[in-house]
Protein backbone atom coordinates (compact mmCIF):
# COMPACT_ATOMS: atom_id res chain seq x y z
CA UNK A 1 0.00 0.00 0.00
CA UNK A 2 1.45 3.09 -0.87
CA UNK A 3 1.76 5.50 1.93
CA UNK A 4 -1.48 8.48 2.43
CA UNK A 5 -0.71 11.02 0.15
CA UNK A 6 -0.15 13.62 2.65
CA UNK A 7 2.98 12.24 3.64
CA UNK A 8 4.50 12.55 0.43
CA UNK A 9 7.51 14.33 -0.30
CA UNK A 10 7.43 17.25 -1.90
CA UNK A 11 9.56 17.94 -4.80
CA UNK A 12 9.83 20.04 -8.13
CA UNK A 13 8.88 17.13 -9.93
CA UNK A 14 5.83 16.50 -7.97
CA UNK A 15 5.18 20.68 -8.35
CA UNK A 16 5.12 20.30 -12.24
CA UNK A 17 2.85 17.14 -11.60
CA UNK A 18 0.08 18.59 -9.95
CA UNK A 19 0.50 21.93 -11.59
CA UNK A 20 -0.08 20.43 -14.81
CA UNK A 21 -2.59 17.83 -13.88
CA UNK A 22 -4.10 19.95 -11.05
CA UNK A 23 -5.28 17.17 -9.61
CA UNK A 24 -3.49 15.56 -6.03
CA UNK A 25 -3.21 18.41 -3.95
CA UNK A 26 -3.49 16.60 -0.49
CA UNK A 27 -3.92 18.35 3.18
CA UNK A 28 -0.29 19.25 4.25
CA UNK A 29 -0.99 17.19 7.96
CA UNK A 30 -4.15 15.19 9.12
CA UNK A 31 -7.05 15.23 11.48
CA UNK A 32 -7.07 12.97 14.56
CA UNK A 33 -9.71 11.76 17.15
CA UNK A 34 -8.37 12.38 20.75
CA UNK A 35 -6.79 9.53 22.11
CA UNK A 36 -7.84 8.48 26.05
CA UNK A 37 -4.23 9.39 27.14
CA UNK A 38 -0.60 10.61 25.35
CA UNK A 39 2.75 10.51 26.92
CA UNK A 40 3.43 14.34 26.35
CA UNK A 41 0.50 17.03 25.42
CA UNK A 42 1.78 20.11 24.48
CA UNK A 43 -0.34 23.17 25.18
CA UNK A 44 0.18 25.59 21.76
CA UNK A 45 0.38 25.10 18.71
CA UNK A 46 2.63 27.54 17.49
CA UNK A 47 6.59 27.01 16.07
CA UNK A 48 7.41 26.74 19.86
CA UNK A 49 5.15 23.52 20.85
CA UNK A 50 5.45 22.18 17.52
CA UNK A 51 9.09 22.21 16.96
CA UNK A 52 9.28 20.58 20.69
CA UNK A 53 6.63 17.95 19.29
CA UNK A 54 8.90 17.63 15.87
CA UNK A 55 12.01 17.43 18.13
CA UNK A 56 10.78 15.02 20.46
CA UNK A 57 10.05 12.49 17.77
CA UNK A 58 12.86 13.12 15.56
CA UNK A 59 15.52 13.25 18.57
CA UNK A 60 13.92 10.94 21.11
CA UNK A 61 11.37 8.77 19.41
CA UNK A 62 8.58 9.96 22.12
CA UNK A 63 6.15 10.42 19.30
CA UNK A 64 3.03 9.75 21.41
CA UNK A 65 2.71 13.13 21.65
CA UNK A 66 -0.37 15.74 21.50
CA UNK A 67 -0.54 19.26 20.72
CA UNK A 68 -3.77 21.12 21.38
CA UNK A 69 -4.14 24.10 19.90
CA UNK A 70 -7.26 26.45 20.64
CA UNK A 71 -7.57 28.14 17.38
CA UNK A 72 -5.49 27.52 14.15
CA UNK A 73 -1.69 26.23 13.40
CA UNK A 74 0.57 29.53 14.17
CA UNK A 75 -2.65 31.93 14.79
CA UNK A 76 -0.77 33.32 17.39
CA UNK A 77 2.44 34.91 18.07
CA UNK A 78 3.94 32.91 15.30
CA UNK A 79 2.14 34.07 12.39
CA UNK A 80 2.10 38.10 14.02
CA UNK A 81 5.70 38.53 14.06
CA UNK A 82 7.70 40.70 11.79
CA UNK A 83 9.94 37.11 10.88
CA UNK A 84 13.29 38.75 11.32
CA UNK A 85 16.09 36.25 12.42
CA UNK A 86 19.35 36.96 14.66
CA UNK A 87 21.62 36.11 17.04
CA UNK A 88 23.73 39.32 18.40
CA UNK A 89 22.58 39.17 21.75
CA UNK A 90 24.35 40.88 24.84
CA UNK A 91 24.67 38.16 27.48
CA UNK A 92 27.41 35.30 26.41
CA UNK A 93 24.09 32.89 27.43
CA UNK A 94 21.40 34.85 25.19
CA UNK A 95 24.06 34.81 21.95
CA UNK A 96 25.01 31.40 22.25
CA UNK A 97 21.23 29.74 22.50
CA UNK A 98 20.47 32.70 19.51
CA UNK A 99 22.87 31.28 17.80
CA UNK A 100 21.98 27.30 18.06
CA UNK A 101 18.54 28.61 16.97
CA UNK A 102 20.18 30.21 13.69
CA UNK A 103 21.99 27.18 12.55
CA UNK A 104 19.17 24.97 12.94
CA UNK A 105 16.69 27.42 11.09
CA UNK A 106 19.48 27.84 8.41
CA UNK A 107 19.27 24.19 7.07
CA UNK A 108 14.93 23.79 8.12
CA UNK A 109 13.99 23.73 4.92
CA UNK A 110 15.82 20.24 3.71
CA UNK A 111 15.50 18.74 6.77
CA UNK A 112 11.49 19.48 7.15
CA UNK A 113 11.26 19.09 3.19
CA UNK A 114 9.28 22.54 3.34
CA UNK A 115 10.57 25.85 1.89
CA UNK A 116 10.96 28.22 4.72
CA UNK A 117 12.06 31.04 2.49
CA UNK A 118 15.26 31.84 5.04
CA UNK A 119 16.55 35.08 3.34
CA UNK A 120 20.24 35.77 5.36
CA UNK A 121 20.11 39.35 4.41
CA UNK A 122 22.00 41.42 7.02
CA UNK A 123 20.73 42.86 10.23
CA UNK A 124 21.96 46.34 11.34
CA UNK A 125 20.88 48.03 14.81
CA UNK A 126 21.44 51.76 14.45
CA UNK A 127 23.50 53.69 17.13
CA UNK A 128 21.82 57.55 17.85
CA UNK A 129 23.78 58.43 20.47
CA UNK A 130 26.90 57.65 22.24
CA UNK A 131 25.33 55.42 25.21
CA UNK A 132 23.98 53.28 22.59
CA UNK A 133 27.05 53.29 20.31
CA UNK A 134 28.91 51.68 23.33
CA UNK A 135 26.38 49.03 24.11
CA UNK A 136 27.26 48.15 20.40
CA UNK A 137 30.39 47.33 20.78
CA UNK A 138 29.80 45.73 23.61
CA UNK A 139 27.62 43.89 21.87
CA UNK A 140 29.72 43.25 19.28
CA UNK A 141 33.08 41.95 21.62
CA UNK A 142 30.84 39.53 23.45
CA UNK A 143 29.30 37.97 19.67
CA UNK A 144 32.64 37.82 18.57
CA UNK A 145 33.88 35.72 22.09
CA UNK A 146 31.13 33.54 20.54
CA UNK A 147 32.14 32.77 17.33
CA UNK A 148 29.04 34.73 15.82
CA UNK A 149 29.66 37.43 13.16
CA UNK A 150 29.03 40.73 14.51
CA UNK A 151 30.72 43.74 14.13
CA UNK A 152 30.42 48.16 14.67
CA UNK A 153 30.57 50.21 11.53
CA UNK A 154 30.76 53.23 10.47
CA UNK A 155 27.83 56.07 8.89
CA UNK A 156 29.88 55.28 5.53
CA UNK A 157 29.29 51.64 5.45
CA UNK A 158 25.96 52.29 6.37
CA UNK A 159 25.34 54.05 3.55
CA UNK A 160 26.80 52.14 1.39
CA UNK A 161 24.37 49.19 2.70
CA UNK A 162 21.70 50.72 2.38
CA UNK A 163 21.53 54.15 0.34
CA UNK A 164 18.16 54.98 0.86
CA UNK A 165 18.72 55.81 4.92
CA UNK A 166 19.15 59.11 6.02
CA UNK A 167 22.58 59.33 7.29
CA UNK A 168 23.23 62.98 7.25
CA UNK A 169 24.21 64.60 10.33
CA UNK A 170 20.92 67.11 9.82
CA UNK A 171 18.64 64.15 11.06
CA UNK A 172 17.00 64.52 13.83
CA UNK A 173 18.47 61.67 15.56
CA UNK A 174 21.63 61.72 13.27
CA UNK A 175 23.14 57.81 12.41
CA UNK A 176 26.43 57.58 14.37
CA UNK A 177 26.97 54.12 13.56
CA UNK A 178 25.24 50.42 13.36
CA UNK A 179 25.60 46.86 15.03
CA UNK A 180 26.01 45.09 11.72
CA UNK A 181 25.15 41.47 11.75
CA UNK A 182 25.59 39.61 8.19
CA UNK A 183 23.96 36.41 8.96
CA UNK A 184 20.64 37.93 10.46
CA UNK A 185 17.85 38.09 7.96
CA UNK A 186 14.60 37.32 7.65
CA UNK A 187 11.90 34.38 6.94
CA UNK A 188 8.65 32.81 5.88
CA UNK A 189 6.80 32.82 9.76
CA UNK A 190 3.93 30.76 8.04
CA UNK A 191 6.14 28.37 6.31
CA UNK A 192 7.92 27.19 9.62
CA UNK A 193 4.83 26.69 11.57
CA UNK A 194 3.64 24.59 8.64
CA UNK A 195 6.86 22.58 7.97
CA UNK A 196 7.10 21.52 11.98
CA UNK A 197 3.63 20.85 11.80
CA UNK A 198 4.01 18.47 8.48
CA UNK A 199 7.18 16.83 9.87
CA UNK A 200 5.54 16.09 13.00
CA UNK A 201 2.35 14.97 12.00
CA UNK A 202 4.43 12.46 9.40
CA UNK A 203 6.00 10.98 12.30
CA UNK A 204 3.05 10.20 14.16
CA UNK A 205 2.25 13.64 16.47
CA UNK A 206 -1.30 14.22 16.70
CA UNK A 207 -2.16 17.51 15.91
CA UNK A 208 -5.22 19.07 17.35
CA UNK A 209 -6.91 22.48 16.30
CA UNK A 210 -9.93 23.91 18.11
CA UNK A 211 -9.26 22.19 21.15
CA UNK A 212 -9.22 24.39 23.96
CA UNK A 213 -7.60 23.53 27.41
CA UNK A 214 -9.98 23.99 30.40
CA UNK A 215 -8.12 22.59 33.07
CA UNK A 216 -4.59 20.88 33.67
CA UNK A 217 -5.22 17.98 36.75
CA UNK A 218 -3.00 17.58 39.52
CA UNK A 219 -3.04 14.88 42.02
CA UNK A 220 0.01 14.77 44.96
CA UNK A 221 2.55 17.37 43.15
CA UNK A 222 1.97 15.63 39.88
CA UNK A 223 0.46 16.21 36.53
CA UNK A 224 -2.42 13.30 35.63
CA UNK A 225 -4.35 14.61 32.87
CA UNK A 226 -5.79 17.58 30.82
CA UNK A 227 -9.21 18.37 30.27
CA UNK A 228 -9.97 20.07 27.14
CA UNK A 229 -13.28 21.40 25.06
CA UNK A 230 -13.19 18.11 23.24
CA UNK A 231 -12.80 15.35 26.38
CA UNK A 232 -10.17 14.54 28.74
CA UNK A 233 -6.36 13.24 28.19
CA UNK A 234 -4.86 11.20 30.68
CA UNK A 235 -1.05 12.39 30.44
CA UNK A 236 1.99 12.32 32.73
CA UNK A 237 3.87 15.52 31.04
CA UNK A 238 1.90 18.90 30.09
CA UNK A 239 4.36 21.30 28.51
CA UNK A 240 3.17 24.74 28.23
CA UNK A 241 4.19 26.35 25.09
CA UNK A 242 1.26 29.26 24.51
CA UNK A 243 2.10 32.99 24.56
CA UNK A 244 -0.12 35.29 25.67
CA UNK A 245 -1.69 32.75 27.28
CA UNK A 246 0.88 31.40 29.69
CA UNK A 247 -0.01 32.71 32.70
CA UNK A 248 -3.34 31.13 32.57
CA UNK A 249 -2.52 28.08 31.24
CA UNK A 250 0.20 27.74 34.40
CA UNK A 251 -2.49 29.30 36.54
CA UNK A 252 -4.38 25.82 35.83
CA UNK A 253 -1.52 23.98 36.87
CA UNK A 254 -1.56 26.05 39.87
CA UNK A 255 1.92 27.62 38.84
CA UNK A 256 2.51 31.68 38.99
CA UNK A 257 4.43 33.03 36.69
CA UNK A 258 6.83 36.74 37.14
CA UNK A 259 4.93 37.56 33.24
CA UNK A 260 2.76 40.27 32.18
CA UNK A 261 1.08 40.73 28.76
CA UNK A 262 1.36 42.80 26.48
CA UNK A 263 0.21 43.87 23.02
CA UNK A 264 2.97 44.56 20.04
CA UNK A 265 2.03 45.89 16.80
CA UNK A 266 3.46 45.80 13.74
CA UNK A 267 2.22 47.27 9.98
CA UNK A 268 3.03 46.52 6.13
CA UNK A 269 3.33 49.06 3.59
CA UNK A 270 1.53 48.40 0.04
CA UNK A 271 4.37 46.70 -1.75
CA UNK A 272 6.67 48.72 -3.66
CA UNK A 273 10.13 47.61 -6.17
CA UNK A 274 12.76 45.80 -3.99
CA UNK A 275 14.97 48.72 -2.56
CA UNK A 276 15.78 47.75 0.57
CA UNK A 277 17.67 44.19 0.96
CA UNK A 278 19.16 44.62 4.93
CA UNK A 279 16.77 44.41 8.33
CA UNK A 280 17.33 47.83 9.70
CA UNK A 281 16.74 48.49 13.21
CA UNK A 282 16.87 51.76 15.64
CA UNK A 283 16.42 51.48 19.22
CA UNK A 284 16.28 54.92 19.59
CA UNK A 285 13.39 55.17 17.50
CA UNK A 286 11.48 52.44 18.62
CA UNK A 287 11.49 49.85 15.37
CA UNK A 288 12.63 47.92 12.83
CA UNK A 289 11.96 47.57 8.68
CA UNK A 290 12.56 45.17 6.13
CA UNK A 291 11.32 44.13 2.80
CA UNK A 292 9.46 41.45 1.99
CA UNK A 293 9.67 39.16 -1.13
CA UNK A 294 6.84 40.52 -2.26
CA UNK A 295 7.75 44.50 -1.77
CA UNK A 296 5.76 45.62 1.26
CA UNK A 297 7.70 46.76 3.96
CA UNK A 298 7.41 45.62 7.04
CA UNK A 299 7.08 48.04 10.41
CA UNK A 300 7.63 46.41 14.37
CA UNK A 301 7.77 48.98 17.30
CA UNK A 302 8.22 48.26 21.02
CA UNK A 303 5.51 47.09 22.95
CA UNK A 304 1.77 49.21 24.00
CA UNK A 305 2.80 51.55 26.67
CA UNK A 306 0.26 49.13 29.40
CA UNK A 307 -0.56 45.49 29.77
CA UNK A 308 -3.70 44.16 27.98
CA UNK A 309 -4.97 40.98 26.43
CA UNK A 310 -6.51 43.13 23.63
CA UNK A 311 -5.21 42.83 19.86
CA UNK A 312 -7.07 45.69 18.16
CA UNK A 313 -4.82 47.96 16.65
CA UNK A 314 -4.35 51.67 17.63
CA UNK A 315 -4.11 54.69 16.21
CA UNK A 316 -1.65 56.37 18.29
CA UNK A 317 0.83 53.41 17.38
CA UNK A 318 0.36 53.78 13.65
CA UNK A 319 0.77 57.64 13.86
CA UNK A 320 4.26 57.22 16.26
CA UNK A 321 5.63 54.52 13.84
CA UNK A 322 5.01 56.29 10.61
CA UNK A 323 6.69 59.23 12.31
CA UNK A 324 9.59 57.23 13.33
CA UNK A 325 10.13 55.16 10.05
CA UNK A 326 9.80 58.74 8.47
CA UNK A 327 13.02 60.10 10.12
CA UNK A 328 15.40 56.82 9.21
CA UNK A 329 13.71 56.78 5.28
CA UNK A 330 12.33 60.62 4.04
CA UNK A 331 11.49 58.99 0.71
CA UNK A 332 8.54 56.31 1.90
CA UNK A 333 6.45 59.55 2.84
CA UNK A 334 3.67 58.79 -0.17
CA UNK A 335 3.62 55.38 1.01
CA UNK A 336 0.50 53.61 2.05
CA UNK A 337 0.04 51.32 4.91
CA UNK A 338 -2.17 48.44 3.99
CA UNK A 339 -2.39 47.22 7.30
CA UNK A 340 -1.68 46.91 11.07
CA UNK A 341 -2.26 43.80 13.69
CA UNK A 342 -0.96 43.23 16.83
CA UNK A 343 0.01 39.90 19.06
CA UNK A 344 0.51 39.19 22.50
CA UNK A 345 3.84 39.00 24.16
CA UNK A 346 4.29 38.02 27.81
CA UNK A 347 6.94 39.81 28.92
CA UNK A 348 9.34 38.67 31.84
CA UNK A 349 11.03 41.32 34.32
CA UNK A 350 14.40 40.53 32.75
CA UNK A 351 13.55 40.40 29.27
CA UNK A 352 14.48 36.39 29.10
CA UNK A 353 12.47 33.16 28.79
CA UNK A 354 11.37 31.01 31.67
CA UNK A 355 12.15 27.47 30.39
CA UNK A 356 12.17 24.11 31.81
CA UNK A 357 10.44 22.27 35.45
CA UNK A 358 8.06 24.18 37.55
CA UNK A 359 7.01 22.97 41.31
CA UNK A 360 4.62 20.97 39.87
CA UNK A 361 6.12 17.50 38.52
CA UNK A 362 5.26 16.61 34.74
CA UNK A 363 4.41 20.90 34.70
CA UNK A 364 7.01 22.15 32.03
CA UNK A 365 6.99 25.54 30.64
CA UNK A 366 8.13 27.32 27.60
CA UNK A 367 6.99 30.85 28.20
CA UNK A 368 7.91 34.08 28.35
CA UNK A 369 8.98 34.68 25.40
CA UNK A 370 8.59 38.63 25.01
CA UNK A 371 8.49 39.87 21.88
CA UNK A 372 12.04 37.56 20.50
CA UNK A 373 9.78 34.21 21.18
CA UNK A 374 9.98 33.39 17.01
CA UNK A 375 13.96 33.72 15.98
CA UNK A 376 13.82 31.38 18.98
CA UNK A 377 11.27 28.58 17.94
CA UNK A 378 13.52 25.76 16.79
CA UNK A 379 16.38 25.91 19.99
CA UNK A 380 13.57 26.21 22.04
CA UNK A 381 11.44 22.96 20.77
CA UNK A 382 14.92 21.07 20.57
CA UNK A 383 15.96 21.97 24.28
CA UNK A 384 12.43 21.27 25.84
CA UNK A 385 12.79 18.22 23.73
CA UNK A 386 15.23 16.92 25.52
CA UNK A 387 13.87 18.43 28.66
CA UNK A 388 11.10 15.86 28.51
CA UNK A 389 12.67 12.97 27.23
CA UNK A 390 15.70 12.90 29.20
CA UNK A 391 14.33 14.73 32.47
CA UNK A 392 17.03 16.71 33.05
CA UNK A 393 17.24 20.35 32.07
CA UNK A 394 19.85 21.12 29.08
CA UNK A 395 23.02 23.60 30.05
CA UNK A 396 22.11 25.62 27.28
CA UNK A 397 18.53 26.79 28.71
CA UNK A 398 19.80 26.15 32.42
CA UNK A 399 20.00 29.77 33.29
CA UNK A 400 16.18 30.57 32.07
CA UNK A 401 14.33 28.32 34.69
CA UNK A 402 11.75 29.57 36.83
CA UNK A 403 13.96 29.41 40.01
CA UNK A 404 16.15 32.01 39.05
CA UNK A 405 14.12 35.11 40.47
CA UNK A 406 13.66 33.77 43.65
CA UNK A 407 17.52 33.38 43.11
CA UNK A 408 17.70 36.50 41.87
CA UNK A 409 19.90 35.27 38.93
CA UNK A 410 18.55 37.19 36.58
CA UNK A 411 19.63 37.10 32.62
CA UNK A 412 19.08 40.79 31.43
CA UNK A 413 18.58 40.58 27.87
CA UNK A 414 17.06 44.26 28.12
CA UNK A 415 19.78 46.17 26.58
CA UNK A 416 19.55 43.63 23.53
CA UNK A 417 16.03 42.68 23.60
CA UNK A 418 13.92 45.15 24.59
CA UNK A 419 13.53 47.12 20.96
CA UNK A 420 15.52 45.68 18.30
CA UNK A 421 13.93 42.28 17.03
CA UNK B 1 -8.35 56.26 22.21
CA UNK B 2 -8.66 54.98 26.44
CA UNK B 3 -9.65 57.56 28.34
CA UNK B 4 -8.81 57.19 32.17
CA UNK B 5 -10.84 58.98 34.93
CA UNK B 6 -8.52 61.07 36.87
CA UNK B 7 -10.00 62.05 39.49
CA UNK B 8 -8.83 65.60 39.69
CA UNK B 9 -8.83 66.37 35.59
CA UNK B 10 -11.71 64.59 34.70
CA UNK B 11 -11.16 62.10 31.81
CA UNK B 12 -8.29 62.11 30.02
CA UNK B 13 -6.19 60.46 27.17
CA UNK B 14 -4.23 57.56 28.78
CA UNK B 15 -1.43 58.56 26.70
CA UNK B 16 -0.94 60.71 29.60
CA UNK B 17 -0.58 58.40 32.18
CA UNK B 18 2.01 56.34 33.17
CA UNK B 19 1.10 52.43 33.59
CA UNK B 20 2.15 50.35 37.06
CA UNK B 21 0.67 47.94 36.59
CA UNK B 22 -2.09 45.38 38.86
CA UNK B 23 -1.83 46.01 42.36
CA UNK B 24 0.74 44.51 44.74
CA UNK B 25 0.51 44.12 48.45
CA UNK B 26 4.39 44.58 49.72
CA UNK B 27 4.98 42.60 52.66
CA UNK B 28 7.43 43.09 55.43
CA UNK B 29 10.66 43.38 54.20
CA UNK B 30 12.33 41.96 57.59
CA UNK B 31 10.07 38.98 57.65
CA UNK B 32 9.47 38.24 54.08
CA UNK B 33 10.73 34.83 52.84
CA UNK B 34 12.73 35.30 49.12
CA UNK B 35 9.86 33.59 47.70
CA UNK B 36 7.29 36.42 49.23
CA UNK B 37 9.76 38.96 48.57
CA UNK B 38 10.30 37.87 44.52
CA UNK B 39 6.36 37.32 44.69
CA UNK B 40 5.85 40.88 45.56
CA UNK B 41 8.89 42.19 42.87
CA UNK B 42 7.46 39.95 39.74
CA UNK B 43 4.63 37.13 39.98
CA UNK B 44 1.18 38.77 38.74
CA UNK B 45 -2.05 37.35 38.01
CA UNK B 46 -2.17 39.14 34.70
CA UNK B 47 -5.69 38.21 34.63
CA UNK B 48 -7.56 38.01 31.55
CA UNK B 49 -10.42 40.27 32.66
CA UNK B 50 -11.46 42.96 35.22
CA UNK B 51 -9.11 43.49 37.62
CA UNK B 52 -7.64 46.83 39.79
CA UNK B 53 -4.46 48.55 38.61
CA UNK B 54 -2.34 51.59 39.72
CA UNK B 55 -1.57 54.88 37.01
CA UNK B 56 0.31 57.95 37.30
CA UNK B 57 -0.85 61.24 36.10
CA UNK B 58 2.54 62.19 34.59
CA UNK B 59 1.23 64.46 31.66
CA UNK B 60 -1.33 66.35 33.97
CA UNK B 61 -1.75 66.73 37.85
CA UNK B 62 1.12 64.00 38.58
CA UNK B 63 -1.10 61.91 41.29
CA UNK B 64 -1.45 58.72 41.76
CA UNK B 65 -4.59 56.87 40.94
CA UNK B 66 -6.29 52.97 41.12
CA UNK B 67 -8.67 52.02 38.49
CA UNK B 68 -10.84 49.07 37.30
CA UNK B 69 -9.80 47.87 33.90
CA UNK B 70 -10.79 45.19 31.36
CA UNK B 71 -7.56 43.62 30.19
CA UNK B 72 -9.63 41.88 27.01
CA UNK B 73 -11.82 45.27 26.22
CA UNK B 74 -9.95 48.27 27.89
CA UNK B 75 -12.95 49.39 29.55
CA UNK B 76 -12.06 51.32 32.20
CA UNK B 77 -14.16 52.02 35.62
CA UNK B 78 -12.89 54.68 38.37
CA UNK B 79 -12.07 53.18 41.45
CA UNK B 80 -10.95 55.48 44.20
CA UNK B 81 -9.44 59.02 44.56
CA UNK B 82 -5.72 57.80 44.63
CA UNK B 83 -5.26 59.98 48.20
CA UNK B 84 -2.40 61.60 48.35
CA UNK B 85 0.09 58.93 47.74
Amino acid sequence: MSKPRSLRRYSGLALVRHGLTRAGWAPAWRSHALRPGYDVVIVGGGVHGLATAYYLARNHGVTNVAVLEKGYLGGGGSGRNTAILRSNYLTPEGVRFYDRSLTLYERLAAELNFNVMFSRRGHLTLAHNDSSLRTMRWRAEVNKSCDVDSDVIGPDDIARLVPHLDTSAKARYPVLGALYHPPGGVIRHDAVVWGYARAADAMGVHLHQDTVVTGIDVAGGRVTGVRTSRGRIATPIVVNATAGWSSLVSALAGVRLPVQTFPLQAAVTEPVRPFLDTVVVSGTLHVYVSQTDRGELVFGASVDPFASYSTRGSLEFIEGLAGHVLQLFPSLSTLRVLRQWAGLCDMTPDFAPIMGPTDVDGFLVDVGWGTYGFKAGPVAGEAMAQCVATGKTPELISAFGLRRFADGALVGEKGAAAVGH
Amino acid sequence: MILLPCPWCGARDAAEFGYYGELVARPDPRTATREQWRDYLYVRDNVAGWRAERWYHRMGCRRFLTVRRNTVTNEVRPVSDGGTE
